[in-house]
């Protein structure tokens, strides 16, 4: 479904990417671990077309994705869910779902939209409840789910998502994993990046992991949780791996 | 005339050219918000949109065709001011854009008095200049016609940004730019609507008040400039914010040119904005 091939690209005057090259398969999982730095972020921003001068190859069916614009790549069917929970904070729920369906709105019938809320309020009941509180009053899980939802809106082919559990009380982190397990279910393709190796490796087919701007490792997650280099860097007794214990 | 009269006349002007400045304002506030640009062309806009519906009203166009005429015209020098000036120049610093705006204003000036020459004009009254008595104060049929139109466009405008998806994307690129841009709103696209609609809504402005206060081409600065401080006594970025500003400096100004002196009516608005930034520096419904 998304080949990477060679991509290389900056982060300010840093080149954050040196020649990476990727896949994802139809309904697969795919992790990329790394610490703080190694160019995930940029990774997933490259594809979704947020990173001028990026080079090499990122094809979505065949479709080259270099060089075109952040809209073109969501209507052609990627939708990422950014790091940090990037919501409209002052719009109510039910607006930030509406906008993730934005591109739609030139093609579809309300009612299609409409129908595909329901279907994100059946996945997040607690949106449901709060859908015309501003987004800004949410807790930190709802927003995170909020913005899964919003990505959803747009029915991707690919969701990217980067750093879901990022700064979530272990608990809610739970249910966002939970979330995860049942867009898989439901056939979902997702490229998941996270800095929380053990539970990406424990939720993804395959994981690739990234150093530098570089993949120093892939394969399926059941190896990579093998791994020796892996077991040392992401999952030992580090105090990363410790804490999340 | 009593005091009683007087307050109750002094209000009145002033709440029908605080509908002025609340549009004006209104217009700060939602380039501001999608851009963060404060664009001090915008008092050109309404000169442009008087000057313009004057002119097409004279080669004999009935009035509200003029004034549509008018509306549309300026707003497609929104829209080239914006594709001309601020589009091209990606990555500048906002500090540059406003620069380029106050270079704008002079040269949207510098045109209009090449025009239309340096003589005051004035648009027909909308229905006739019989005026009519309440509570003492004398009012002109054309105020209520202002009143009626700024609220109408203020609905509008509410409509707008409420209930469609344009308005709300609008509002999501000034929320958000990152998580705008990763639904697939254009946020660039959303900055040249912003100054489409500041443009119609300037226009709209100078057209309604052209009977009352005459165009001419420099009316535009002095009525930028009291926008301006409408939008900052309301709170920068606020919609309520600015036409409560609006209304306020209006009134206030209307009172203190009656009861102080005329002449000092320009400086009375300053105060105020001065006032209000020393005890409130984000403005009366600004957030922090």
């Amino acid at each position: 479904m998304l080949t990477i091939r060679n991509l290389e690209a900056y982060y300010g005057a840093i080149q954050a990417l040196k020649g990476v090259s990727l896949h994802v398969l139809p309904e697969e999982i795919v992790c990329l671990i790394g610490a703080n730095g190694a160019g995930k972020s940029t990774l997933l921003h490259a594809i979704s077309g947020l990173v001028p001068l990026a080079k090499g190859e990122i094809t979505l069916d065949g479709v080259s994705l270099i060089g075109r614009s952040p809209e073109e790549i969501v209507s052609l069917g990627i939708s990422q869910v950014p790091e940090g929970r990037q919501i409209f904070t002052p719009l109510t729920v039910l607006e930030n779902l509406e906008l993730g369906a934005y591109q739609r709105f030139r093609r579809e019938r309300r009612r299609q939209i409409s129908r595909e809320i329901e279907r994100i309020f059946q996945l997040f009941p607690v949106l449901k409840e709060r859908r015309s509180q501003p987004a800004g009053t949410l807790s930190g899980g709802e927003q995170q789910m909020l913005v899964i939802g919003r990505a959803l809106m747009s029915k991707p082919k690919l969701l990217l998502l980067d750093e879901p559990s990022m700064g979530l009380a272990p608990i809610v982190a739970k249910e966002i994993l939970q979330i995860i397990r049942d867009l898989r279910e439901s056939g979902t393709t997702i490229l998941l990046v996270e800095q929380n190796a053990k539970m990406a490796l424990s939720l993804a087919d395959r994981g690739y992991v990234l150093e530098t701007g570089k993949i120093i490792l892939e394969g399926e997650t059941s190896e990579l949780l093998q791994n020796r280099e892996v077991k040392r860097a992401y999952l030992g007794k580090g105090r990363k791996g410790f804490l999340e214990e | 005339m009593t005091t009683y009269s007087q307050v109750v006349q002094y209000v009145i002007t002033g709440i029908t050219i605080g509908g002025i400045y609340a549009l004006i304002a209104l217009g700060f506030t939602i380039i501001y918000n999608t851009t963060g640009i404060i664009n001090f062309a915008q008092g050109e806009f309404v000169m442009l949109g008087g000057m313009i519906a004057v002119s097409l009203a004279t080669t004999g166009l009935p009035l509200l065709c003029a004034a549509l005429l008018s509306v549309l015209l300026v707003t497609a020098v929104g829209l080239l001011f914006e594709r001309l000036a601020i589009h091209p120049l990606k990555g500048a610093s906002i500090i540059t854009l406003i620069i380029i705006t106050i270079g704008a204003s002079i040269f949207l000036k510098g045109v209009a008095m090449l025009i239309w020459g340096k003589d005051a004009v004035r648009l027909p009254s909308f229905s006739g200049d019989k005026p009519f008595h309440i509570l003492g104060a004398t009012i002109l049929p054309q105020h209520l016609w202002i009143l009626g139109i700024t609220l109408s466009v203020m609905l509008l405008l509410h409509l707008f940004f409420e209930y469609t998806i344009l308005g709300k994307a609008m509002r999501a690129s000034a929320a958000n730019r990152l998580a705008a841009t990763l639904v697939g709103i254009n946020v660039r696209k959303m900055a040249m609507c912003s100054f489409a609609l500041s443009a119609a809504i300037g226009a709209v402005a100078g057209i309604i008040i052209s009977p009352v206060t005459f165009s001419s081409y420099d009316v535009g600065t002095m009525l930028g400039l009291k926008g301006f401080c409408a939008a900052i006594i309301g709170g920068l970025g606020s919609s309520p914010g600015a036409i409560l500003g609006g209304f306020l400096l209006g009134i206030l100004e209307s009172l203190g040119a009656g009861f102080l002196s005329s002449s000092y009516k320009d400086a009375t608005a300053f105060c105020i904005l001065l006032t209000v930034l020393f005890l409130r520096p984000r403005g009366i419904l600004g957030r922090p």
